[in-house]
């Protein structure tokens, strides 16, 4: 049985930030800068704290100030950390290197993305599945495509997230203006529905207790809870959706890493192609976190209230806010779904999984309840009675692990940590141990 | 550039004279009706299809057709499939055609490989770029102006940033625009509800602010008659217009904002292609830096069009109205809705920036630069007005009295070369057709000669 010493620690200064700006006490302080008439985005006002990943980078980088001998882990930022094959970055530095010759120059592309890449996607990630070629938008990434998609749904839909759930589907919804202003006492912003997820509903919204919103944010394999969503429970929810005619946004970033039978898209359910569009990346798949390569499907039948078909819009959206992942990235994501690309990137990914187990197996020899780890590259660990902000305090002050608290991720995720798996191997079984001797 | 017939970017025809949708009486949310007829998806096989309850975005429905440069590329490639066997020019759409300098590409090569190390593998790298390159814009492009490497935010191009500014700027703010200018500064604002309906008498949205620029006013508004709005979008060198700003009105328009309080938005991605002391950065004006935002590119200079590489200046100088400085906002939009510009591409943009690779793009600007001398030279022989070209890859041509789209039509369909017509950026556009300056040489020679024919 482990037991944590009580680590009497103040909520972190970025909890604490006044509402009012530093820069205007500046101004006021140094009589420096003029200021414009420009009204500050409310939007803007509204969001509480950075960004959850640079807060935690910043906390690492605190850590390592203050001891700058320790070999410090990150199990925190989900970042890849291996290799990327070379049947991959070969093709892309032969692009690169094309890109100076006549023949191979290429300027803009597609902002839908190449016409081979789109292809390649739909045949090779979803088979059999009547996904179409141009029902495909190539991008630079999820993160991006999140806030472009928030941007074609405007300011007047209200949206359902999981809690707890990846940061950037609420981050985007409050700059978009979807939402009213946070409240300190529930750790939740007002309009948005929230849907508990806990180890008591298996980590899946209970949809008879749900009300319904124009949109649905769903992550399956979960970030953070490391949940797969087995078939009967993504069944339920297209159902639901199909009921209340609102529009699943299904996040399948760590598709790769399902293990079971869990579907590893949205489509794989009768009916989704009219309720759902589906964001996923090549990030966690192949190692392109800073390479840059995502997509989204939008169904040609998924339609607005007034007949629209969502597709055109999202088209004009991609045509005109942004131009195209970059080629060079393309070229590597085509190299990832030839045959031999695919089983490359897999070895990674099942590298990654490997890891997870180790985690896992860890938190479980001393006591703890871990949940994910199976399907998806996160262990979501449980210290009831305890705040995540200490737990992850007292780990990386001790062990000098990082990890991300599971308040970071909504107020369902306290009392849990959320602990990556993407690391050298070597790192993965140093932090093992740590944890072993602290915990045990 | 649209892939497919299926995603024609418009829901509008562009049939005809103008560009925009006649088919609606006025700009409002279409009813089912309005489109189904010229739906270009492929309509529901049941009868009853199912939809969502969700409403469509009003400012979508506002956009009046596709963008721009999308249906520049359908009407081309329609003529392609009418004309197979005519080899069409492209002077249409500003794509660079020349390869990028083996300096560069080596550049990014390397760094593809080094990702397959694991010295050299790296993971996801801050939003705001990579520290080398932040550093090494503000030394070549910002030396002497104090504009510091923690001002620069570098991203995936100019496009993706003109919308990340306006989703920071919300769509509580006013806007001017030059008339005519790039199209994303418009429609981004439309998207982010900004603006009224499109009005059709005029061709402009409700509640932008367009700043005529034309040959009677040297292509610089006449900032007496422009009212006060939130943001000024400028761009100098100017898309289409070609022209650049002098230091003495650039003076005036920083003065302008300042007695506005107001933000002015300044694009200077063709600033390589100055060729006179007109001013390559709106921070070499005094006082700019508590006034604007500075967006760039290495699109047009290095060719990476379809690498993806920008960058914005957010001086921190620049506040708010309740003091709030506009860096730590734009740092939040950054974190939040974008992940960094790819690194390969980075790795790309510092190659760009040492003292051999600027030596090569320099060379490669001087390419296209004698295809707009060669271009302006054909124009002018024939006797048009042609404006630009001295300070940009865009030669602006004179039609007085005709509509933009129908010399558009008639050069594509009597010389075979893609231009774009002049409405296409703003109403004050009409009557003027925008010649881009890349391409290869043989082509840019071929369609000068044509155009020679055409109009002798």
């Amino acid at each position: 049985m482990y037991k944590l010493s009580t680590f009497s620690s103040m909520p972190p200064a970025i909890f604490l930030q006044p509402r009012m700006s530093h820069a205007s006490l500046k101004v006021q302080e140094d009589g420096i800068g003029v200021c414009t008439r420009v009204t500050r985005n409310l939007n803007m006002e509204k969001l509480r704290n950075g960004y959850l990943f640079p807060e935690i980078a910043m906390r690492e980088l605190e850590h390592m100030k203050k001891y700058p001998n320790a070999k410090v882990i990150s199990l925190g930022i989900g970042d890849t950390t291996e290799p990327i094959p070379d049947i991959v970055t070969s093709s892309m530095a032969n692009h690169a290197r094309r890109l100076s010759t006549v023949e191979g120059y290429r300027g803009y592309g597609a902002e839908q993305g190449n016409k081979a890449l789109r292809k390649a996607i739909a045949e090779t990630l979803y088979g059999d599945l009547p996904i179409k070629d141009t029902e495909i938008f190539v991008s630079d990434g999820s993160q991006c495509d999140i806030s472009r998609l928030q941007l074609l749904l405007g300011s007047n839909v209200t949206i359902a997230v999981q809690d707890p759930t990846f940061p950037a589907y609420i981050d985007s919804s409050v700059i978009i203006g979807q939402t009213g202003d946070f409240q300190d006492e529930t750790g939740k912003y007002q309009n948005i529905k929230y849907m508990p997820c806990r180890p008591q509903n298996n980590f899946f919204p209970d949809l008879t207790t749900t009300a319904t919103t124009d949109v649905i944010f769903i992550c399956s394999p979960n970030n953070p809870t490391g949940h797969a969503a087995s078939r009967k429970q993504l069944e339920q929810l297209v159902e639901f959706a199909r009921a209340n005619r609102s529009i699943i946004i299904f996040d399948s970033a760590y598709a790769a890493y399902v293990t079971d039978e869990s579907p590893r898209s949205i489509f794989e359910i009768p009916g989704a192609r009219e309720v759902a569009i589906e964001i996923s990346s090549f990030s966690k798949f192949a190692g392109f976190t800073g390479v840059r390569l995502g997509w989204t499907v939008v169904p040609d039948e998924l339609l607005f209230s007034n007949g629209f078909p969502v597709i055109k819009d999202y088209n004009r959206i991609v045509c005109t806010c942004f131009n195209g992942a970059s080629s060079i990235a393309q070229a590597g994501g085509l190299a990832c779904l030839s045959s031999d690309g695919l089983m490359a990137v897999q070895s990674v990914v099942d590298y990654y999984k490997e890891n997870a187990k180790i985690l896992g197996d860890t938190f479980t020899s001393l006591g703890l309840d871990v949940y994910g780890g199976i399907n998806a590259p996160y262990a979501w660990v449980h210290f009831p009675g305890m705040k995540s902000w200490d737990v992850f305090t007292e780990l990386l002050e001790k062990t000098h692990i990082i990890t991300v608290p599971g308040c970071g991720f909504g107020p369902g995720g306290e009392e849990h940590i959320r602990v990556s798996a993407f690391g050298h191997r070597e790192c993965i079984l140093e932090a093992s141990r740590r944890l072993k001797s602290l915990l045990s | 550039m649209s892939s497919s017939p299926s995603i024609s970017s418009s829901s509008s025809s562009f049939l005809g004279q103008t560009h925009f949708d006649s088919r609606t009486p006025n700009a409002r949310l279409p009813t089912k009706d309005s489109w189904i007829c010229k739906c270009v998806a492929t309509p529901p096989t049941e009868t009853t299809a199912h939809m969502t309850k969700v409403s469509r975005n009003a400012n979508m429905a506002k956009l009046q057709a596709g963008y721009l440069f999308p249906e520049i590329a359908r009407r081309r490639s329609a003529h392609m499939l009418k004309y197979p066997d005519a080899q069409v020019i492209s002077l249409g759409i500003g794509d660079t055609t020349e390869p990028i300098p083996e300096v560069i590409t080596s550049g990014m090569a390397k760094k593809a490989n080094a990702l397959s190390t694991l010295e050299g593998y790296s993971g996801y790298g801050a939003e705001q770029g990579e520290n080398r390159l932040r550093a090494a814009i503000a030394s070549t492009y910002y030396g002497d102006l104090s504009i510091e490497e923690s001002d620069i935010f570098v991203s995936d191009g100019a496009k993706s940033d003109i919308s990340r500014l306006q989703v920071m700027f919300g769509s509580n703010v006013t806007m001017a625009v030059q008339d005519p200018s790039y199209p994303a500064y418009v429609d981004s604002s439309v998207i982010l509800g900004q603006t009224g309906q499109f009005q059709k008498d005029v061709e402009k949205y409700g509640n932008i602010e367009y700043m005529k620029c034309n040959p009677e006013n040297g292509f610089f508004p006449d900032l007496s008659t422009v009212s006060r709005t939130d943001i000024i979008f400028f761009c100098s060198p100017n898309n289409p217009t070609g022209n650049a700003a002098t230091r003495e009105q650039l003076t005036r328009l920083v003065q302008f904002a300042k007695d506005n309080g107001s933000i002015l938005v300044y694009d200077s991605a063709y600033a390589m292609y100055i060729s006179d002391d007109s001013p390559r950065s709106i921070f070499e004006i005094p006082g700019a830096k508590e006034v604007a935002i500075e967006v760039s590119s290495f699109s047009k200079y290095a060719g990476f069009t379809g690498v993806r590489l920008g960058w914005t200046v957010v001086p921190k100088e620049l506040l708010y109205s309740d003091g709030f400085p506009v860096a730590k906002d734009f740092n939040r939009i950054v974190c939040t809705t974008f992940n960094g510009a790819s690194n390969i591409s980075q790795a790309g943009g510092l190659a760009c920036l040492s003292p051999e690779g600027l030596e090569a793009m320099h060379k490669v600007v001087g390419f296209y630069q004698e295809n707009t001398n060669i271009i302006m030279e054909t124009f002018t022989s024939l006797g048009f007005s042609v404006y630009g070209g001295k300070n940009a890859p865009y030669v602006w041509v004179h039609f007085p009295g005709q509509s933009s789209w129908d010399v558009f039509s008639e050069i594509l369909e009597k010389t075979h070369v893609v231009t774009t017509p002049g409405s296409g950026f703003g109403p004050a556009g009409d009557g003027f057709i925008r010649v881009s300056a890349f391409g290869h040489r043989g082509n840019v020679l071929e369609a000068c000669k044509r155009f020679k024919q055409l109009y002798k």
